[in-house]
């Protein structure tokens, strides 16, 4: 079975943006939305969650800190104990001022790296993926809409040409 | 235009006379004679254990020194809150001059409420060095190396005295505060003025941009002098090279914080209803942002004399963790964890009592860092917050409430002929 899509073009974000507006607020479901840059408010109008990279970002950054404390205390008072500055290793506690830029430095690597990570992971982006997007202009200055047809096909047509779209094609996406 | 209401008129007069009484009652109970001293400290256990092992003449020694201390304390509690205001002041200044410098569009709607805060720098600054001055006159022995008695036997003090003396100490004083009230001064004009001219011209608003840039350069220079010369020149044997960076980071988190304070106070009062939550957001963010920027500077300076261990630079933070071990780490827990804990979550910056609760625990821990800076070299172990320092906390918050929405009350509360103005009132982040 093969799905068709329209494929609307843009040449502009704020047309874009009010362009989606009106197509949501008619009740159409908008598939995808391709742009050669972020826009901003773009996630709101398209009625898309909140990310929730925040949360998992502050998970990752306890955990480089948690790894950052385990890992001093075993290199630095249980693995080889040394005499820096007059300062024996003798306990975790009485040396910790020495160990926090280490566990600043460990928080914030973990932190950063894990969520680009996990944003590729969610976005389904790997090394030598082959492109998702059906125009490469869309990486260079056009927008494109893709919405999926039902028995409207007319209606939506006049619809998207209303909302100032440069260029409309119908594709038949295989499954 | 705003207009000052009575009942805050009221209260900051009150808190002025609170505060007058409270500092009166400080300079009078202070001792006068060593054996006043001593008797005064008897009941507790330092002055105990000292009268009862020590011989004569040890005891007489440390009588004096005793004395010293507790005649110290209401002109340290009253320097402390001198500064502090006059800091908050200097602190809206910078950031004021910084938002017509990168021409910013979002803070606009704020200028006014900044141009209010910044009016106290001039009277409060004039007090601080009226301060000095009594100091300077021996008055009180807040700054030892203003004593030639001291100097004379002091060889690290008298290796300064190229730097630290009378003359040259109240010339960049007074240097200082004309340069940050002459920049205050015209551009508050210059900002009134261009209200009144139509919007094809902005000239006023280039001129204000040429000289916030410039001050910006002389400010980042006098601030970091400044705070040598009236912090941490009361350790005269102590220094450190990043403190200049760490007052101003101290100034610049408390004066940010008073902006969201009132701002919020004049929104919950039916004023500014041009300031949406997106700017109250863009100041938590601030807040946030510098509350760890001052961490890391309080750190960066903590742990490297830590770490050194060298006797001459280690005995000030001996000091803070044997005699202020709880005000020392309490502002830590104050300045730098409350914040970090409550500020983080995005949707909480734009909640405006979050904000109030936030802002009210971050300006008195400031107030704590201000006092762990000056109390420890002009009262020693003999520190406590009482009658003088909640006195003169309440004299100078009552003056500085006064005159702030005083000056509030001379201008319409929004810049009009800003050219940003309507950038700013769409502002949406």
């Amino acid at each position: 079975m093969s799905d068709k899509v329209i494929h609307a073009f843009y040449d502009d974000d704020d047309v874009l943006l009010s362009a989606v507006k009106e197509i949501v607020s008619k009740k159409h479901h908008i598939d995808e939305v391709y742009t050669p840059f972020p826009v901003h408010g773009l996630d709101k109008a398209l009625g898309l969650e909140g990310t929730r990279i925040a949360i998992m970002s502050f998970i990752y950054g306890c955990v480089g800190l948690a790894v950052a404390i385990l890992m001093m205390n075993h290199m630095m008072i249980v693995d080889w104990p040394q005499n820096i500055g007059g300062k024996p290793s003798f306990s975790y506690v009485s040396n910790m001022p020495a160990f926090v830029p280490i566990m600043f430095e460990m928080t914030v690597f973990f932190a950063a790296h894990l969520m680009v990570i996990t944003f590729y992971l969610r976005s389904r982006l790997w090394p030598f993926k082959k492109a998702e997007n059906p125009y490469p202009s869309t990486t260079d200055d056009k927008f494109l809409i893709e919405i999926g047809v039902g028995k409207n096909e007319k209606e939506l047509k006049a619809l998207i040409k209303k909302t100032g779209a440069i260029d409309i094609k119908i594709v038949e996406k295989p499954e | 235009m705003y207009t000052f209401p009575k009942r805050l008129k009221v209260f900051s007069l009150a808190c002025m006379i609170i505060g007058l009484l409270g500092l009166t009652y400080g300079f009078l109970s202070a001792p006068s004679t060593i054996e006043e001293a001593i008797e005064m400290t008897s009941s507790d256990h330092y002055g105990e254990t000292v009268s009862h092992n020590e011989g004569h003449e040890k005891d007489s020694n440390h009588g004096e020194h005793l004395l010293h201390k507790l005649q110290n304390k209401p002109w340290a509690a009253l320097y402390v809150s001198a500064f502090f205001f006059m800091m908050i002041s200097l602190g809206v200044l910078a950031f004021y001059a910084i938002q017509r410098a990168a021409q910013a569009g979002w803070s606009i709607v704020l200028y006014r409420v900044m141009e209010g805060i910044t009016a106290y720098l001039l009277p409060g600054g004039i007090i601080v060095i009226a301060i000095l001055v009594l100091s300077g006159l021996h008055f009180n022995h807040l700054f030892i190396w203003m004593d030639p008695e001291v100097v004379a036997h002091d060889e690290i003090i008298r290796n300064k005295s190229g730097y630290l003396n009378l003359p040259f100490f109240f010339a960049r004083a007074i240097f200082f505060l004309s340069g940050w009230v002459l920049y205050r001064y015209f551009s508050r004009k210059f900002s009134l003025k261009q209200d009144l001219t139509p919007s094809n011209d902005i000239s006023n608003h280039k001129k204000n941009f040429k000289i916030s840039a410039a001050f910006l350069v002389f400010y980042f220079v006098t601030e970091s002098v400044m705070s040598w010369d009236w912090v941490m020149s009361i350790d005269p044997h102590w220094f450190s090279t990043l403190f200049g960076w760490y007052v101003f980071a101290s100034m610049f988190v408390t004066g940010i914080t008073v902006i969201a304070l009132i701002t919020i106070y004049l929104k919950n009062n039916g004023y500014l209803d041009f300031v949406n939550d997106s700017h109250i957001h863009d100041l938590g963010k601030f807040m946030f942002a510098i509350s760890i920027f001052w961490t890391y500077l309080w750190f960066s300076q903590f742990m490297l004399i830590w770490y050194a261990n060298i006797p001459e630079e280690v005995t000030y933070f001996m000091t803070r963790i044997e005699d202020y071990n709880l005000p020392f780490f309490g502002m830590l827990v104050m300045n730098f964890i409350f914040p970090l804990i409550i500020l983080m979550n995005s949707d909480y910056k734009r909640v405006n009592y979050i904000i109030v609760m936030t802002g009210i625990v971050i300006v008195l821990g400031h107030y704590i860092d201000v006092f762990n800076m000056i109390m420890p070299s002009a009262v020693g172990d003999q520190w406590s917050i009482g009658i003088s320092e909640i006195g003169s906390f309440l004299f100078f918050f009552g003056l500085f409430v006064y005159i702030v929405f005083n000056e509030l009350t001379k201008a319409p509360l929004l810049a009009k002929g800003d050219p940003f103005v309507k950038e700013s009132k769409q502002y949406h982040y």
